[in-house]
């Protein structure tokens, strides 16, 4: 062969699918270290079934992972269409092809077993799938994956993944020996004879790439002394509920929260707390509850139907001002609608799911790395305002990765020991400040505190009580808190110019798209800019001057609303966005939203799509397919 | 949860004596004549009996008549909402295993809307006092059927009598793994009552007593008329619930083991007579905070930080 062609790249993205069980997974998590080890930025996201074992060579078995790496450290997004797809049959590759996920142009590597395959339909479709992606312009290159793992293992099931990502190593011209590694740091646990077979394949698909792939890609990284930690969101908060020195978890196992459980189960005991699972959610927050009302700090996991179950409780601790901190990792509802997808849904559920007025905080972080920190400041304000707290992460952030750079493991916030010590006469369970709400919180064991916590309406000695007095002050002292924390929130920062045409108003994870999104935008000539919004619950101070910058406002959120073309859809009965709910009540604006439930993460170009429609083609680019063009720049 | 009752006095110094006045809080605002008054009564006994502080106990309660109770209590104390009483109580014990938790529910808070978590505290077996006052009737909401109220009997809710037979919840718990303290006892009998109370404080691990609970005003002819006509059988152990010669007008006494659980379920699924005493117990079921805690450490700042920044290695690329 000819010396390969070599093309450096700022950045790709590639996928790589299989049926569920063959391990794309572990190939594309080995694929995602390698890369992140050489200091490439990157964002990957999985492709997961919603069963365990899907029938095999269907659409609906396959599984694997999107990675996205560039040269800069910093990728906050999932990206646009995928340039190269690594498909263990024709049928995961046509999942992703329907899923909207690839280029046009996009570069195939598929297993070649299926084109003299025993079963007829398999040669079938295998023809009919590469023949459909050849008409659409993609490069197919098809490989012997099955033929060569069986050289050196018996079962090809159990190691074509470890030749694939082999094969990708060679691709993206990284050091096979840093693979290695990396994959005997991921198989530590296993056998010495699994780890070497593992390798070894890995070595065999890197040799094959080497002599086989005409083209090969460069993908350098930008060197930086930073030390950088890869991590999903999940475990970024499991790590985060250590650091901020929780002590209990409570939990019942629900997609696609559990895998923050099951991170904390293993190492929580070794910082002095544990995770409780549960017989459901209900007990869940109870016993978080309980834990809290007794002097510890307690949080719970969840997601959107588990939210559903914990409403009562909600009211309970807004109503006894427990401190209380409760993530939801939101999927797609309702019910249990897309359990393994990301939706942002959930946010007028944490606002007003628990019965009666019931005003709490709603936070969202924005970034994996934001997962990480986002549970101190939690704890915190649950702890000095004696309040429910609600953290809405998402399917995107759970189980995406990112890096980032490495958290100073010496900011731990470990609770300081009970202070029993005896009340001081006359103090009161609920001695509020009129003006901000606040009263000291009295824990069983202080001498002379005693006295019952209940969920009836009651006066500062906590006692319960029915007259309307008693009634509005309890409501108004528990609302101002909300205001007094508003009154010491910062200001959100505005990505991109303070004034303009059009402002794209977000929140949690949809941010890395949209200020991707707005960057394109920019290039182009629009006068666009965004904000992303933390506080949900008590919104940020400012929202009216930021806004008045710009000439139109919308938010964009992965959750439905009407569209203005729906049949029957006015304005008088469009439903908004949930967002765009809260800032249309809140600044009496009228604010539109681009809010949809694809199931998956916002691409850029999307919303490069809707500015150009909202705000007109008066720039240079006319189509996706130019935007696609010009945003890859690479021939 | 007498080690933890031990532990209390002997940190307190135990110099004072409590009186029962220190367990009083406001006058209680049951009905004349509600059971719930002689179940209070025998808890501040109880309390004082073991010299307890005050502020060392938390009472846990759901929602209903029964578990107002914690109001009138000089406890620290948690009314909660219905049903949810032992989830409560179970997140207090684990995070502070040094009080004494002692939880209050209705039949229908326990039994029915709380039926998962009560299943569930069996095999917990957290170490805790928990008293069921099962007056047969959803009574604060004024009278449906609970799902102890007797066969045919008339609520607003079956106007014509009830559908089903009633629940037997002590044959419920005797079929629970980990089951380790089961007894029955009825406010119309407060020697008895006080005894049974004081029996389930001494034992290490879940205490479940139910207390047949008079409510005059919605169930006046339940159990025989408030216990006139209510047909009993004592069960008699010397490690049992102690059998006063007073109480033999109201039944007969019977030997009964209450360390061995196949004659302990063969006395639970029987109703009629209805059983009254210590129906089982097996002290050396491990209580589950006592299990968690053993094995979680506390380290020091020093090693936690270690320990984090070792586990944050595992996730370091570059
Ligand atoms: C979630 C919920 N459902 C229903 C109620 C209404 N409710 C209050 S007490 C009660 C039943 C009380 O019966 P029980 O538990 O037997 O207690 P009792 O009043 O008889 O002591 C009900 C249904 C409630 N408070 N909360
Ligand atoms: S209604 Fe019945 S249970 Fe409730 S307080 Fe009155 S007597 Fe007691
Ligand atoms: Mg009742």
């Amino acid at each position: 062969m000819n010396r390969p062609r070599i093309v450096r790249l700022p950045e790709h993205i590639v996928e790589i699918v299989s049926d569920a069980g063959e391990g794309a997974q572990k190939a594309a998590v080995a694929f995602a270290r390698l890369c992140a080890k050489t200091g490439n930025g990157l964002w990957t996201v999985e492709i997961i079934p919603s069963e365990i074992r899907p029938p095999p060579h269907t659409i609906g078995s396959a599984s694997g992972n999107r990675i996205r790496l560039a040269e800069r450290s910093q990728v906050t997004n999932a990206g646009n269409l995928a340039d190269v797809v690594l498909a263990f049959n024709e049928m995961a590759l046509l999942s992703r092809l329907e899923a909207g996920s690839l280029a046009d142009d996009v570069l195939v590597l598929i297993d070649d077993q299926w084109a003299t395959h025993d079963v007829e339909e398999y040669r079938l479709s295998y023809r009919e799938v590469l023949d459909k992606f050849r008409t659409r312009g993609a490069t197919i290159i098809e490989m012997p994956l099955q033929e060569e793992t069986l050289r050196h293992v018996e079962d090809a099931e159990q190691g074509k993944n470890m030749f694939a990502v082999g094969l990708l190593c060679a691709l993206y011209s990284k050091d096979v020996n840093l693979l290695k590694n990396v994959i005997r740091g991921i198989f530590e646990k296993k056998t010495r004879e699994v780890i070497e077979t593992a390798v070894k394949l890995a070595g065999a698909g890197y040799e094959y790439g080497l002599a086989h792939l005409e083209e090969r890609f460069e993908i350098q990284a930008v060197p930086t002394d930073v030390p950088k930690v890869a991590m999903n969101g999940n475990t970024a908060l499991a790590l985060g509920a250590v650091s901020a020195g929780f002590e209990m978890c409570s939990m019942y196992p629900i997609t696609p929260a559990t895998s923050a459980s099951h991170e904390l189960s293993d190492i929580f005991e070794d910082f002095g707390g544990f995770v409780h699972q549960a017989e459901d959610e209900i007990a869940a927050i109870g016993v978080a509850l309980g834990a809290s009302y007794a002097g510890k700090t307690a949080l719970t996991i969840t997601s959107g139907p588990g939210m559903a179950l914990k409403a009562e409780f909600q009211g309970l601790a807004v109503m006894t001002e427990t401190p209380l901190v409760i993530v939801d990792v939101q999927r797609g509802g309702p019910s249990t609608g897309l359990p393994t997808k990301i939706e942002q849904a959930d946010l007028l559920h944490a606002l007003y799911g628990a019965p009666g007025d019931a005003p709490k905080v709603v936070m969202a972080p924005s970034t994996i790395e934001e997962c990480y920190y986002i549970l101190s400041v939690a704890r915190k304000i649950a702890e000095e305002f004696r309040m429910l707290v609600i953290v809405l992460s998402d399917a995107n952030l759970a189980t995406g990765q990112q890096l980032f750079d490495r958290p100073d493991v010496c900011e731990t916030q470990e609770r300081p020991p009970l202070d029993l010590s005896p009340v001081s006469p006359g103090a009161l369970p609920y001695d509020w400040d009129p003006t901000t709400g606040l009263s000291q919180r009295l824990i069983p064991g202080q001498p002379g505190g005693m006295g019952v916590t209940t969920s009836l309406n009651h006066d500062v000695n906590g006692k319960a009580c029915y007259d309307s007095e008693s009634n509005q002050r309890g409501h108004a002292m528990r609302s101002r808190k909300l205001a007094a924390l508003q009154r010491s929130l910062h200001r959100p920062s505005v990505y991109g110019e303070p004034e303009g045409d059009l402002l794209l108003v977000g929140w949690g994870s949809t941010r890395g798209a949209i200020e991707e999104a707005v960057d394109m935008a920019r290039e182009e000539g629009y006068a666009v800019s965004s904000l992303n919004i933390q506080f949900l619950s008590p919104l940020p101070p400012g929202l009216h001057e930021i806004f008045a910058g710009f000439e139109k406002i919308i938010t964009v959120e992965l959750n439905y609303s009407d569209d203005w073309e729906d049949p029957l859809i006015t304005k008088e009965n469009r439903r908004y966005g949930q967002l765009a709910w809260i800032l249309r009540a809140a600044t009496l604006l009228d604010v539109d939203c681009y809010a949809k439930v694809p199931g998956r993460p916002y691409m850029p170009v999307e919303i490069v799509d809707e500015i150009q429609r909202i705000l007109g083609d008066q720039p240079a680019v006319e189509s996706l397919g130019e935007t696609l063009r010009a945003l890859k720049g690479v021939s | 949860m007498s080690s933890i009752a031990e532990l209390c006095v002997i940190e307190s110094g135990a110099v004072e004596a409590h009186s029962l006045d220190d367990y009083e809080s406001e006058k209680p605002r049951w009905c004349k004549g509600c059971g719930d008054h002689g179940v209070l009564a025998a808890l501040q006994r109880m309390l004082r009996t073991n010299n307890l502080d005050p502020e060392d106990v938390v009472a846990v309660s759901g929602i209903g008549c029964s578990s107002r109770l914690p109001h009138y209590l000089n406890t620290y104390g948690f009314h909660g909402i219905h049903g949810r009483a032992l989830p409560i109580a179970t997140g207090v014990r684990l995070a502070r295993p040094e009080l004494p938790v002692i939880v209050i529910m209705g039949d229908g808070d326990c039994f029915s809307i709380g039926g998962n978590h009560w299943l569930h505290a069996i095999r917990y077996n957290i170490n805790a006092v928990v008293l069921v006052l099962d007056n047969e009737v959803y009574a604060l909401t004024k009278m449906q059927a609970s799902p102890t109220t007797p066969d045919g009997c008339k609520t607003n809710t079956t106007p014509h009598g009830t559908y089903l037979q009633p629940m037997n919840p002590l044959s419920a718990v005797m079929g629970m793994t980990n089951v380790s303290f089961v007894a029955q006892t009825a406010t119309w009998l407060p020697a008895h009552l006080d005894e049974t109370i004081e029996k389930a404080w001494e034992h290490h691990g879940l205490s479940f007593v139910r207390i047949l609970q008079r409510c005059p005003v919605f169930m006046p002819k339940a159990f025989g008329e408030g216990g006139l006509n209510f047909p009993v059988v004592f069960l008699e152990h010397e490690d049992g619930i102690p059998v006063h010669p007073s109480l033999l007008a109201r039944g007969a006494a019977r030997a009964h083991n209450h360390r061995d659980i196949n004659e302990a379920q063969r006395v639970a699924v029987a109703v009629d007579p209805a059983p009254m005493g210590l129906i089982y117990q097996n002290p050396d079921v491990p209580a589950y905070e006592e299990i968690r805690w053993n094995r979680k450490e506390r380290p020091d700042h020093q090693t936690f930080v270690q320990r984090l920044d070792a586990v944050m290695d595992r996730y370091t690329v570059s």
